[in-house]
């Protein structure tokens, strides 16, 4: 059993320039409370790995609009035009992913797999610089692992031991970052007694998990 | 009526039994509307979940439970959720019966452009390189022209969505099918002449005998 961490704390273990992944889609499922301690303490260089970087003060969106992003590597940018603004000023590097391909990435990375074979994005940009393989008369791109320094998630609930659930369309990419990262630190809606949560019901097994953020007091 | 009514009406007669659809953004999400009476569709919305029914009343909003857009939805009895590997693992993994896009651009071979025009937009392809490489049936719902300018044209001019042909293109003026032999006018608009598509078309289109009216699903009181 370990203590939980305040998101201050949380924001203080993230260096200046660390590649961080985050739950996610359009700020449903994002961890909300670990952005503004990031953005409080005035982070700077980040790379972001999510699904989008949602609505400006949204999400990620928050990380965006202070200036803590360098870089995204995203499937869609189009409903934050401060992303769009800062691409075009040179002030952030995006990387625009099929979705499909980079929840696969990430998992690929997290499976201790050396990649994955996919049909999306053969014959587009995305396929420009990598490898076409033909298999049974198909072809696919060779999609390379996704890992990041920090995984942050937002979760439903969490018991004493990290075990983590989700809900609904707040789980997307979660589960999977879960695994593709050097440090996970998650948030909880609820912190709940070791055996509250049913084994099948445990989405993230806590043994993933580096730090819990402590509820708002 | 409506254009954007009218290729939504159109298309929902392309929905059949007991199938998993996913509709994109914007005119294709105006296609749940027209779902014909004795037909049952699953819809997916990649976010991950499939079973989901209108915005819940006022004040009832679940932060957690939103369609793809980050707008607020409700779920129907025996709705799923999951997360964003088993989302893909539907579409790309053919489990999709057909998904509805929008188009920016459809070329002779039919071939679509929707994510992105070079130095004016980028807004990303989200899911819809996937999309279109993994569904069944790929269907765009989109108007014939944009500012008098043809949306079907020769070849496309911006960057592709997928090098697969897509199976169908339904618009405001008519139904078009890419076939091997080109791209074949299969219904035309109600009250619209195969004269003025070919006019308002971009590339050749292969026409056949002759072109019949484009049937509609009716608007249901619901």
């Amino acid at each position: 059993m370990r203590h939980a961490i305040s998101s201050q704390k949380a924001a203080e273990l993230i260096p200046d320039g660390a590649s961080i992944m985050f739950g996610g889609f359009m700020g449903v499922g994002s961890p909300d409370r670990i952005f503004d301690a990031l953005v409080a303490r005035g982070a700077r260089g980040l790379t972001v790995i999510g699904n989008d970087t949602a609505r400006p003060g949204v999400g990620v969106g928050k990380l965006i609009d202070a200036g803590c992003v360098v870089r995204a590597i995203v499937s869609h940018i189009g409903t934050n035009p401060v992303t769009q603004k800062k691409m075009i000023a040179g002030e952030i590097d995006v990387d625009l992913t099929p979705q499909g391909t980079l929840a696969e990435r990430i998992r690929a990375a997290g499976a201790g797999l050396g990649g994955i074979l996919t049909p999306t994005g053969v014959g587009t940009v995305v396929a420009e610089g990598k490898q076409v393989i033909e298999v049974e008369g198909r072809q696919y791109l060779l999609e390379l692992p996704l890992r990041a320094d920090f995984a942050l998630l937002h979760a439903h609930e969490s018991d004493y031991n990290c075990n983590l659930t989700y809900r609904l369309t707040a789980t997307n990419f979660n589960p999977v970052m879960a695994f593709a990262a050097d440090c996970v630190i998650a948030e909880a809606n609820e912190i709940v007694p070791v055996g509250v949560i049913p084994p099948d019901a445990v989405r993230t097994p806590g043994v993933l998990v580096h730090h819990l953020v402590e509820r708002p007091q | 009526m409506d254009p954007r009514e009218l290729i939504a009406r159109r298309v929902a007669l392309e929905l059949r039994d007991r199938t998993l659809v996913n509709l994109g953004i914007g005119l294709p999400t105006l296609v749940a509307r027209y779902v014909p009476e004795g037909i049952s569709v699953a819809f997916q919305s990649e976010n991950g979940i499939i079973g989901f029914g209108a915005p819940p009343p006022n004040g009832m909003e679940d932060p957690n439970l939103t369609d793809a857009g980050g707008g607020f939805i409700s779920a129907l009895p025996g709705s799923v959720s999951f997360d964003s590997c088993v989302s893909f693992m539907l579409i790309r993994g053919g489990h999709l019966a057909m998904t509805v896009l929008g188009g920016l651009q459809v070329d002779a071979e039919g071939r679509l452009a929707n994510w992105m025009v070079p130095g004016k937009l980028v807004p990303g392809m989200g899911g819809a390189m996937d999309l279109v490489s993994g569904a069944q049936r790929v269907i765009v719902a989109m108007q014939h022209a944009a500012r008098g300018q043809p949306k079907i044209v020769p070849e496309l001019t911006l960057p592709p969505t997928a090098a697969r042909p897509v199976s169908l293109v339904v618009t405001d003026l008519a139904v078009l099918e890419p076939t091997p032999q080109g791209l074949l006018l299969r219904e035309r608009a109600p009250g619209v002449s195969v004269d003025e598509i070919v006019a308002a078309t971009g590339a050749e289109l292969l026409i056949v005998g002759d072109v019949p009216e484009m049937p509609i699903a009716v608007a249901r009181a619901d």
